[in-house]
């Protein structure tokens, strides 16, 4: 079973819908018990980071997610969850929860803010997380902030929306997408498919 | 690249699509659901569903309607018609929409566009503006376009992106029904004086309508409700048309 962490943002159901879809178990948790027995994490969120830390931290969940993750278990982080995954945000110049090196900075070049809508993105490395996504594929995006992680080694996909940044990435068993797969029709549905197969 | 979407609209009335419905190959079109499964598999980018009488003893039947549309569509939802509160959206939110759309309570209390984008992020926040020629300005109507505001169309529009809107879906009165085409200068217009998508309604007729929208228009949506369901034109042809033309689309 997944368990899809629950911090009070974002559209949890619409995970839960996907998941459903795909015939994969999950359920939507603030219980550290329940994070504890899950095969798989999901960090979602859409919102602020500063109000996404405050509401982890208050749950102690910030802790929970570094501990499990020590243990190896697989998370993926969705939209505002792929970005709480590294040290700083500028958004409110938060402290996250720096499992990975590196910044969260604000899109300064398009004039239209948030990126609302389909994008590509350019799949960088060839690993069985993309089995069946073609390069340049259309995810759906809403987001004003991007990941700007030290260790370029983990960048597996990039967009371009005024300046390029890393719209998926890699390490070990945590994966972050900056773009919501839960809402990018079929291609989005095999990515979290992938992601159960070849990572959970 | 980021893609022109390309929206169909379902109006829904007591629990039924309405408007100009012609599909052969679904066994019940007027139903909300499994039109929404078919534009989903048809190539749409979102779905928009409004309540276009939005009345109140059925509030319950359209959120079990949101609630059945959310676990069948894997892409960005929207919902509207006759919302008035906080606890409104948070209601068409928790049923499975990612995004709301407010029009005639957003102008009689501009400050529930502010409250709306603080609570759930200016990402879920639609506001939708029903424009109508009158000279060379536009004026916005309410209540389905029975109600004159005075309100100017480019200064609301202006006003609500600064209040917190995230997106404007915009409608000419004008157009809306007539296949003539959308209104781009209006579309280029109020898309010229906000920083926040603009999503085009009202008019579309031919694929050449589509192209313009986007090209003159600068819109960075389109939406057509009655021309996709009777089967006139069909989001894949169209898609397929735009690409040649050099739009960016999804595919």
């Amino acid at each position: 079973m997944i368990v899809i962490i629950d911090y009070g943002l974002g559209n949890l159901a619409s995970i839960t819908n996907a998941l459903n879809k795909l015939g994969i178990k999950s359920r939507i948790s603030d219980s550290p018990d329940m994070i504890k027995k899950a095969k798989a994490l999901i960090l979602p969120g859409v919102g602020a980071a500063g109000e996404g830390m405050r509401n982890l931290k208050k749950k102690g969940l910030d802790k929970i997610i570094l501990r499990e993750i020590k243990e190896e278990k697989p998370l993926l982080g969705i939209c505002l969850g792929m970005q709480l995954l590294f040290e700083k945000s500028e958004e409110g110049e938060v402290d996250c929860l720096g499992i990975f090196k590196g910044m969260v900075r604000k899109f300064k070049k398009e004039r239209k803010i948030p990126q609302i809508g389909w994008n590509n993105v350019m799949l960088t490395d060839k690993q069985k997380l993309f089995q069946g996504v073609p390069n340049t594929t259309f995810f759906y995006f809403v987001n004003s902030y991007y990941c700007q992680p030290s260790d370029k080694s983990i960048v597996v996909g990039v967009t371009e929306y005024g300046e390029r940044f890393a719209s998926v990435i890699r390490k070990g068993n945590i994966v972050g997408m900056q773009f919501h797969p839960e809402k990018s029709g079929d291609l989005g549905l095999q990515l979290l498919k992938n992601f159960n197969e070849a990572i959970c | 690249m980021l893609a022109k979407r390309i929206i169909p609209c379902l109006d829904v009335d007591n629990g039924r699509v309405v408007k100009g419905i012609n599909f052969v190959n679904i066994k019940d079109a007027g139903n909300p659901v499994e039109l929404a499964k078919f534009y989903n598999s048809e190539g749409a980018d979102e779905l928009v569903l409004l309540d276009i009488t939005a009345s109140f003893e059925n509030r319950s039947i359209m959120l079990d309607i949101v609630h059945e549309v959310a676990k069948q569509i894997f892409i960005p939802f929207t919902v509207g018609g006759g919302i008035k509160s906080i606890n409104d959206i948070k209601n068409i939110l928790l049923a499975g929409a990612d995004k709301v759309s407010i029009n005639t309570q957003a102008v009689n209390n501009p400050k529930l566009i502010t409250e709306a984008a603080k609570t759930f992020g200016s990402q879920c926040i639609v506001l939708a503006i029903d424009a109508k020629k009158i000279d060379n300005s536009w004026e916005v109507f309410v209540n389905g376009g029975r109600t004159s505001t005075n309100l100017d169309a480019l200064d609301w529009a202006e006003k609500a992106a600064k209040a917190g809107a995230g997106e404007i879906l915009l409608t000419s009165m004008d157009r809306d029904g007539t296949q003539n085409g959308y209104d781009n200068e209006l579309v280029e217009k109020i898309s010229s004086v906000v920083n926040i998508p603009v999503i085009a309604s009202g008019g579309a007729g031919t694929m050449k309508d589509f192209l313009e929208v986007f090209t003159e228009g600068k819109a960075d949506a389109a939406l057509a409700a009655s021309l996709f369901h009777s089967r006139k034109l069909e989001i894949r042809n169209l898609k397929k048309y735009l690409r040649s033309k050099k739009i960016a689309i999804r595919n």
